[in-house]
């Protein structure tokens, strides 16, 4: 039954539906139940949440990964895939912390002060927390004191910047600053994003890292978590 | 069930309903003052036991008559022609229904050139680098054979968006004779091709071949009849308003015989015509109308189309500019006053002006291959691979082309709201707008692989390079390796025992059964 539930599960997530109503890829699974009522069923059933997500979540993740990169995927099958993950993942943080078994890493990502684009942000989020980071989204247009305090409480590893603007994209150096008279800057890698920036600018303004897209950022942050570890 | 083309819901028309009527008006002045020159006696005398004005010009071995065509005979004529055509194909999916009251537009090739392009990709080294290598096509023109011929029409076999055949090339070979021509390019078409197949014919001498031939693929005389896999282009009346004696001969005789037949005029807008839209409007409509009303005559109800090639004159040379705008404009109108008088109209688009593919080709085809399509035309001519007007044909260019009427006929889906898709969308809203994310990006899957999402352009390149030539080179020479569905042996065999003239070669290793 449990494996039953498990496979279901994998399926749901290469198909990206969250819940019964949701389309998949195909109409093979229309009507059935998505990934949240099935991660909901596997806690009911008692299967541990680390085999939910490793055969369930990550399994599925995993080949569609493989379809992305083989062409046969294309972007919005792995952000419906990896938003499904997220949020399965969020029903099972409590059942994680009670077991300690931890996150990936914690994401704090943020659009700065000044700028409300939140497109490209939010997809990063989408990927990350599919890919089995914790992440917290601040927002759009969030004051500079604000994100240092956020950080300051949250301990994220890694501070997300987004801006679009050539007029906000300065705000990131500011934020920077910020961390650093406060103490916090060898506390949290930032990462910054966006069509205004790019590796140069994260040079000049003293980030650790520029993603050009959410893809980039899990490779990024998979090499700062193995260098870590 | 015939093709289905693409229909054009509501066609672009630059005329309005006042000015479509003063051109007709105008036509029908011209065909009375001052009339047409004919250099063909049949048609004058045709034209004359109808009731039409004919004087005698000039006598000798060049004999012309002045033929001055009332109204009431091209009102009849009108009355007479059909308004749907259907032009049939060896495989009957692929049939094509022309009706003149519906704007349905099929694409088809054309039109004959004499130079075949080959296409090279030679490695260009950096000087300052050698490292750096690139790639860069490399054309070469010669002229066109029978084998040319036969690659052209199985590659366009398999082209998505082509909806019939034209002879694309001019079959030059050392053994081909004004006496051979038309049989051999007919049947390097009908062979390679399940789609339609039209042509012009080079001597009248091999029409009842040329039609036994049809005959014979289709299955008997009626089956022909009932599904005419063959047709044909004439320019009986060279611009302006003068009927050429050979092409007028062949235009009789096919619509004797009943096949479709396109009455198609090409005045050049500055030489031929006047350079004014009214002129050269007035002037082409005249002449296709003249042959319309000539046909029916020949043979009431034959079916007919109204072919209009006008273009305009380059300003450098006197050359036909294809690319010019006007070109379109014209075109554009000719399909308008076609849907005027209820015939299918055969048009023309998307000829260029360069003799080779590059940024100038694409720019002049896609432009007018988009306008011309908007306006409805019923067969549209549409130049896949053409280059340099009607002189150079790239079999790779065809197969460019074909993604871009992609695109075009993609445009042209019906737009789809309703109360369903209304209130699909505002749940779709509502949902999102609940959502932390407000993305509406798991709603596209589906209609991503369902084709309700247009492809992206099929020759895109993976890095920062234009790779698109080498891309769409690759993509020919794939469907040039995919299987044709040619003629059966056995009809082949009938074909080249009844048939003469053809070149054996056509069919290597076909046994002649008995």
């Amino acid at each position: 039954m449990s494996e039953e539930i498990i496979a279901l599960l994998k399926e749901n997530v290469i198909q990206g539906r969250k819940t019964i109503e949701d389309e998949g890829v195909d109409e093979s699974l229309d009507g059935t139940p998505g990934v949240l009522e099935l991660t909901q069923s596997a806690i009911e059933k008692g299967i541990p949440a680390d085999e939910i997500i490793m055969h369930g979540l990550t399994a599925g993740m995993q080949i569609v990964g493989e379809k992305f990169a083989a062409k046969k995927y294309f972007i919005p099958d792995m952000l419906a895939s990896a938003e499904a993950v997220g949020r399965a993942m969020d029903i099972l943080k409590p059942h994680l912390e009670a077991s300690n078994v931890e996150t990936r890493g914690k994401f704090m990502i943020v659009t700065v002060k000044g700028d409300i684009h939140d497109i490209g942000k939010n997809i990063v989020a989408i990927l990350l927390k599919g890919a089995g980071y914790e992440v917290n989204d601040l927002g759009i247009d969030v004051a500079t004191e604000k994100i240092v305090e956020a950080v300051r409480e949250g301990k994220p590893d890694y501070l997300g910047l987004s801006a679009l603007l050539t007029t906000t994209r300065v705000v990131m150096g500011e934020i920077i600053e910020a961390l650093k008279e406060n103490g916090l800057r060898d506390k949290v890698k930032v990462l910054i994003g966006g069509t205004a920036v790019s590796d140069e600018y994260a040079d000049e303004i003293g980030a650790d890292a520029y993603c050009e897209d959410g893809f980039q950022a899990i490779k990024k942050l998979d090499a700062f978590q193995a260098a870590r570890t | 069930m015939p093709r289905e083309g693409i229909l054009v819901h509501n066609p672009y028309e630059r005329m309005t309903k006042e000015q479509v009527r003063q051109i007709h008006h105008a036509s029908m002045q011209i065909l009375t003052d001052p009339g047409l020159i004919s250099f063909n006696r049949r048609a004058a005398e045709i034209f004359a036991s109808n009731g039409a004005e004919v004087t005698p010009v000039s006598s000798g071995d060049h004999p012309t008559w002045l033929v001055k065509i009332p109204e009431k005979l091209v009102l009849h004529a009108l009355d007479s022609a059909p308004r749907i055509v259907k032009l049939g194909a060896r495989n009957p999916d692929n049939a094509l229904i022309l009706n003149g009251e519906e704007p349905r537009v099929y694409f088809v090739t054309g039109s004959e050139t004499n130079i075949w392009l080959d296409v090279e990709f030679p490695t260009y080294v950096k000087k300052s680098d050698p490292k750096i290598e690139i790639q860069v096509p490399e054309f070469r023109p010669r002229r066109g054979t029978v084998a040319d011929l036969c690659q052209s029409a199985h590659v366009c076999e398999h082209l998505e968006t082509l909806d019939g055949y034209i002879r694309t090339v001019n079959i030059q070979d050392k053994d081909i004779t004004e006496d051979n021509k038309d049989v051999n390019k007919f049947f390097a078409s009908l062979n390679n091709t399940t789609k339609h197949v039209m042509s012009g014919l080079t001597s009248l001498s091999q029409l009842d071949n040329v039609v036994n031939m049809a005959r014979i693929i289709a299955g008997g005389e009626e089956e022909l009849k009932q599904n005419p896999i063959i047709s044909f282009i004439t320019c009986l009346v060279k611009s302006p308003l003068q009927f050429v004696e050979d092409t007028t001969d062949t235009f009789i005789e096919v619509c004797k015989r009943g096949l479709p037949v396109v009455v198609s005029s090409s005045p050049q807008a500055g030489t031929t015509a006047p350079m004014k839209e009214a002129g050269i409007m007035a002037q082409i409509n005249a002449e296709i109308l003249a042959g319309i009303t000539l046909g029916q005559l020949v043979n009431k109800g034959t079916p007919v189309l109204y072919g209009s090639v006008p273009v305009r004159a380059r300003m450098d040379n006197l050359d036909d500019s294809y690319g010019a705008v006007e070109t379109s404009q014209y075109n554009v109108d000719c399909s308008q006053m076609a849907r005027y008088y209820k015939i299918p109209n055969y048009s023309t688009s998307g000829v260029c002006d360069p003799r080779t593919p590059g940024t100038q080709s694409s720019v002049e085809r896609l432009f007018s291959d988009i306008l011309v399509t908007l306006s409805g035309p019923q067969y549209l001519h549409c130049a896949y691979g053409l280059l340099e007007c009607n002189s150079v044909f790239c079999l790779t260019q065809a197969v460019l082309d074909d993604a871009h009427f992609q695109m075009i006929k993609f445009f042209l889906r019906p737009a789809r709201i309703d109360e369903t898709e209304i209130a699909e969308s505002l749940k779709q809203i509502r949902e999102v707008m609940a959502t932390p994310q407000k993305l509406y990006i798991s709603y596209i899957r589906r209609a991503m692989r369902s084709r309700q999402i247009s492809p992206p352009y099929p020759f895109e390149g993976d890095g920062e390079g234009d790779n698109v030539f080498a891309l769409a080179h690759k993509r020919m020479q794939e469907l040039l390796a995919k299987p044709v569905d040619h003629i059966d042996r056995a009809t082949t065999a009938r074909i080249f025992e009844e048939i003469p003239g053809l070149l054996r070669r056509q069919v290597d290793g076909l046994k002649t059964e008995g």
